[in-house]
């Protein structure tokens, strides 16, 4: 299978403390890839780097063979890399269309009733269109997420990052943000998932990474990784 | 259309005002007034929008000043070109300063633009051209075209700038670069995963705001007629240009236009009728007063009560 990203040798130092040392990954064209890992083990610092928001210590990333390790975040989202937050950040002082609006405008260069059209799509697509011309503050949290999800695909992505995206949801709404991640997925969209709800990621990923200590420790299939000792070490301890 | 139709009316009716037999302070006062709008709309563009707040606002008007007293004794300029100049050279300050200190965010920021005013206040004072530190007498040209006096031709001049600097952030607001700038304030990581390339839109923000701040100082020398630093590089002008947005709503280009004229026509008429030291203090209180009780301004006050009167 084609390749759409692939990570060679990144480490990430934050003065003495190295969060990810060494990481080599590939992601392929359309896959679906859970990232799993104890706190601190350095899953939300490789997807930073991932998107640019910070800055690796060394190593490369290409996006279909092109190296992207010096673009800014902003230079990556254009080029199709999109993320959404562990903690949401809505563009609060906009309603929810205004958010999705953002990336249509500064990665589609355009900003018109076609536009408009264009995000009410993606909106319908998570149902949220109700909630169109609402202040983004005022949504409840899975209403957050499925917008940050919107805004994410409002940027047209070819990979989609999703940081924890049902943190703090409730069982049903899980299901709802899981079935949000499949159907982009059957769009072509690659998803790279974080998630601490192991359920959500066996169910969903194709292939499973865990880190730990800010190195992979295991690659495979969600059965193999879940019983491989090493990942059971990293979550339980000896 | 409206905006333009407003405006051009405006300007006809500051126009007539000068032609009457009037009392010459109305201009005087009316020049600082106007020259507010410009300031606190300028102002607005970065930190109103953007969210980096902006201490240095006294730096930028210096070097708008500071170029129009160095074209008209250098090369006899006009005022026209004394502005042009003023602007770009504070505009370039703006860009400087913003290459240097846009990477800072918060209260980092806004110290970094207070060191401006002390740097540029310190080598002016020791710039004997410009008269060092204790100043430059200037001789203003007689009245111009059809105004009777000096002060009348800068009034006019300067509700041109006005008119200049509201339309500007007005464009700002409605174009995308204002989308982008408020995605900058909301959340500055989501802005750029977005898409949006904050530095880009900081830097520019910040060399437009710079260069509006400059062509509002350039006419002042002439205006006063001396020009020294310990007034022009007082702090209270940046607290005066923030604190006129926050009171009118730093939302929307209307909030510093608002702002500015309730704050500088009260700010004048204190100064007429109690003492010209009571000025920041009137500042002082209102801004806590808005700040407490109406964070989002007049503008906020008005969409609240239309909402509740629907």
């Amino acid at each position: 299978m084609e390749t759409l990203l692939k990570i060679t040798e990144l480490t990430k130092n934050f003065g003495g403390f190295t969060a990810l040392s060494g990481v080599n990954l590939q992601v392929a064209v359309g896959e679906r890839l859970g990232l799993i890992g104890p706190n601190g083990s350095g899953k939300t610092t490789l997807i930073n780097c991932i998107s640019g928001a910070f800055n690796q210590t060394q190593g490369t990333i290409e996006l279909k063979g092109r190296e992207i390790t010096k673009l800014r975040a902003f230079e990556r989202t254009r080029l199709g890399i999109c993320r959404s937050f562990q903690i949401p950040r809505p563009f609060a002082s906009m309603t929810v269309l205004e958010n999705l609006l953002v990336p249509i405008a500064f990665v589609g260069g355009s900003d018109g009733p076609r536009e408009t059209e264009e995000a009410m799509t993606i909106l319908r697509q998570m149902g949220l269109d109700s909630k169109a011309y609402v202040q983004s503050n005022q949504l409840s949290q899975v209403e957050l997420r499925k917008m940050e999800l919107a805004r994410a695909m409002a940027a047209k992505p070819q990979l989609l990052i999703s940081d924890e995206a049902m943190a703090g949801l409730a069982g049903a709404e899980v299901d709802e943000i899981l079935q949000i991640l499949f159907d982009l997925n059957s769009k072509g969209i690659t998803v790279i998932m974080i998630e601490h709800i192991m359920q959500a990621v066996m169910k969903f990923s194709q292939r499973v990474v865990c880190l730990d200590t800010g190195k992979i420790i295991c690659q495979g299939t969600p059965s193999e990784v879940v019983k491989d000792p090493q990942v059971q070490r990293a979550y339980l301890g000896d | 259309m409206k905006f333009w139709t407003s405006s051009v009316v405006i300007l006809a009716l500051f126009f007539g005002l000068t032609l009457l037999d009037v009392n010459e302070y109305i201009f005087f006062a009316g020049f600082v007034v106007l020259q507010f709008i410009v300031l606190s709309t300028a102002w607005n563009i970065l930190g109103g929008y953007a969210g980096y707040v902006n201490f240095g606002v006294p730096a930028f008007l210096a070097v708008g000043a500071y170029s129009a007293v160095i074209l008209f004794k250098g090369v006899g300029a006009p005022i026209i070109i004394q502005i042009i100049g003023g602007g770009i050279m504070a505009g370039l300050l703006g860009l400087g300063v913003g290459l240097l200190t846009l990477k800072l965010r918060g209260i980092f920021f806004s110290i970094a633009t207070v060191a401006v005013v002390f740097i540029l206040e310190t080598c002016v004072n020791n710039w004997r051209y410009l008269g060092g530190a204790t100043g430059l007498q200037l001789t203003r040209p007689d009245g111009l075209w059809f105004f009777g006096t000096y002060t009348r031709f800068l009034f006019f001049m300067m509700a041109i700038l006005a008119l200049l600097a509201v339309a500007t952030a007005r464009y700002v607001q409605t174009s995308f670069l204002g989308r982008g700038l408020r995605a900058v304030r909301d959340s500055e990581e989501a802005a750029e995963c977005s898409g949006v390339p904050t530095l880009k839109l900081k830097l520019i923000a910040c060399t437009v705001s710079g260069a509006l701040m400059g062509i509002a100082g350039a006419p002042m020398p002439m205006y006063l007629s001396f020009i020294e630093p310990t007034s022009i590089f007082n702090l209270s002008y940046a607290i005066s240009a923030l604190g006129m947005p926050i009171i009118g709503g730093t939302s929307h280009w209307i909030g510093p236009l608002v702002g500015a004229i309730v704050l500088a026509t009260v700010q004048q008429i204190v100064t007429v009728t109690v003492s010209s030291e009571l000025n920041v203090l009137v500042v002082g209180v209102l801004l806590i007063v808005f700040v407490v009780a109406a964070p989002d301004g007049i503008i906020g006050l008005f969409k609240k009560w239309k909402r509740s009167s629907k």
